[in-house]
């Protein structure tokens, strides 16, 4: 029988069956959020109306013997950074707050080309700068395993409603880690595709040559196939790579990793990393052995610098692609009294629509792109990106992919980073090489840690336009975990609707 | 900027000119509470400048990029009322602003 716990491609199966329908699903689904969302708090908008409309469109397709896409039918949460027509869309930030785009990303164009049913915008670090959601303006989502721990960031909203079991599928997006995290320590799964993969069109820009939209799911295999809906070319985004879309449904279904050489990168491990977290993932790799891989110890020195390069490059990034947010167009505007002037209007305003973090940011990144410092600080963190794509490139000739936990820790205490930056900074230390080199990169559970029994996450990299190989191990691996748990991860963690 | 104000060169009237670029206003507890963050984080980032040799070529995208042109044919696009609908204000289909150039 399917529930709101099944896998999102027993969902479809049963929708395609005929024994269950769209409505009948995306309400059961309503009734689950209003259930456990107060405690939660994922979604920042519920859009009923919109979400049963498409429902009851798919169903009468059905019915009339059309042609659906897979996953028609089945509900989503999209991440609130996606512009979606007529929906309130505001990147979790005051400066937005009462926007409703005139038009879709074509992200969320493709979702509803493929029938798929939103339900609404899920929380998030404020411009999508964080990894716990404390930074949205609009209040911190929960951690449905514990619910005085951070979900993640920034797509905490995507990863807590999979994990509440609030939606099957969700859509993030991965600036340096942004996907990853939230999957590692709330039991799900996530994937930042190749860079210039799925289409950046109707994203709301953090750091263009970092930003990557990509799919989250429960499983694997689920991911891969929301994978196959979003991705692919857009001549509305000119870094959209104009090549055939990777296999991943046909990779994720594959379960044999024979012959595949696994590389473990030695400086994603060691200091910094949680016991538990080392433990699981050293399991993980014993698990790979037995399935038929072999393992091989690369080292990519430079990656001790990729944090550091990071924080240059996507602040500086920002600094340049926030300076739209004016108050002129679109947006909240602040002090416009008419004897102010535009500048004086939107210095108020400014001060006014962005939250701390995002404000640290545009000064720093403002800072690192300014005359004088530009060579030492900026341009340092380009030539740190050099060197990153170079240990890529020679680890790569030695391995088909490479591992490391994701996340250096399990869910942190909501709070606890609040008066450090830097240490917050820290929790995206094993993503960002990805997002440097534009590589696809996956996350998905690896078991609970034994010190505070949250989940960890295995992180798995693969080269450009090679995301196949991510699934195709990452699925291989899922399968030899849940035998040997006997259940998926996730039936481990409390049942919210239960107190409610 | 006065790059000796500080071990990494940042002052509280750095932020303050800094914000001012940048068309933020800053509050005296926000410019306080920045200068002492911005300087721990400079101090961490400065770590790049230690590969970054004169040997080593800069990179600014993961991939190639090439210009991408295409022909340009007249498709559907906003209404002016679709591409005004988000505008704080406006009048006779334009976005309405406050005054740019001062008092005439």
């Amino acid at each position: 029988m399917i529930t709101i716990r099944s896998d999102a491609s027993e969902m479809a199966e049963a929708l395609a069956a005929g024994t269950i329908t769209s409505v009948s699903l995306t309400e059961q689904h309503f009734e689950q959020i209003a259930k456990v969302d107060g405690a939660v708090h994922a979604f920042l908008f519920l859009d009923h109306e919109g979400a049963l409309e498409q429902a009851r469109a798919v169903d009468a397709k059905r019915v009339n013997g059309e042609t659906l896409s897979p996953l028609a039918g089945v509900p989503l949460a999209l991440k609130d950074v996606m512009a979606q027509k007529g929906v309130p869309t505001t990147c979790g930030s005051k400066i937005l707050e009462g926007w409703r785009p005139p038009y879709d990303a074509t992200v969320v164009t493709r979702l509803k080309d493929a029938g798929i049913v939103i339900l609404g915008k899920t929380n998030m670090d404020e411009f999508a700068m964080g990894s716990s959601t404390e930074n949205s303006a609009y209040g911190t989502t929960h951690n449905p395993w514990d619910l005085t721990k951070i979900p993640g960031g920034s797509g905490g909203g995507s990863s807590a409603a999979l994990a509440a079991f609030e939606a099957p599928l969700a859509i993030g997006t991965d600036t340096g880690g942004s996907i990853r995290q939230p999957a590692a320590v709330t039991g799900t799964v996530g994937v930042k595709p190749t860079y210039g993969g799925v289409s950046r069109y109707g994203l709301i820009a953090f750091s263009s040559s970092l930003d990557q939209a990509g799919p989250c799911a429960r499983t694997v295999l689920d991911t891969a196939m929301l994978h196959e809906v979003i991705a692919g070319h857009d001549e509305r985004d000119s870094t959209s790579i104009n090549l055939p879309v990777p296999q991943v449904v046909k990779a994720a279904k594959k379960l044999d990793v024979k012959g595949l050489k696994i590389g473990v990168v030695k400086e994603l491990q060691g200091e910094g990393f949680q016991d538990g977290v080392l433990n699981r993932f050293n399991e993980a790799l014993d698990e790979l052995v037995n399935a038929g891989a072999e393992l091989v110890h690369v080292s990519c020195p430079s990656f001790d610098y990729a944090l550091a390069a990071y924080y240059l490059i996507a602040p500086s990034e920002c600094s340049s692609n926030l300076a739209r947010f004016d108050s002129m167009r679109y947006g909240i505007r602040i002090g416009d009294d008419g004897t102010r002037s535009a500048e004086e209007v939107m210095n108020m305003t400014r001060h006014a629509g962005f939250g701390p973090e995002v404000k640290r940011r545009i000064i720093l990144g403002t800072y690192a792109l300014s005359s004088g410092y530009y060579d030492a600080y900026y341009g340092s963190a380009q030539k740190v990106r050099t060197l990153l794509i170079q240990d890529f490139s020679a680890a790569f000739l030695k391995a088909d992919v490479l591992v490391s936990p994701t996340s250096p820790t399990t869910a942190f205490a909501i709070g606890q980073n609040d008066n450090n930056p830097l240490a917050m900074y820290l929790n995206d230390i094993a993503t960002i090489p990805a997002n440097m080199a534009g590589i696809g990169a996956m996350s998905l559970p690896s078991g609970l840690a034994d010190e505070d029994g949250l989940p960890t996450g295995f992180h798995i990299m693969s080269p450009a336009m090679k995301d196949d190989l991510m699934y195709q191990v990452g699925g291989t691996l899922e399968a030899a975990l849940l035998s040997k748990w006997g259940a998926p991860l996730l039936s481990k963690a409390p049942d919210l609707a239960v107190n409610s | 900027m006065d790059a000796m104000s500080s071990p990494t060169g940042i002052s509280r009237e750095d932020v303050a000119h800094l914000a001012k670029l940048a068309r933020i206003d800053l509050d005296n507890s926000e410019l306080d509470h920045m200068a002492k963050e911005l300087e721990v984080i400079l101090g961490a980032v400065a770590k790049v400048q230690e590969v970054a040799g004169a040997d080593v070529l800069p990179t600014s995208h993961p991939i190639p990029v090439t210009n991408v042109y295409r022909d340009d044919v007249v498709k559907p696009s906003l209404t002016p009322q679709e591409a005004l609908s988000g505008a704080p204000a406006q009048s006779e289909d334009r976005f309405k602003v406050p005054q740019i150039l001062g008092e005439e």
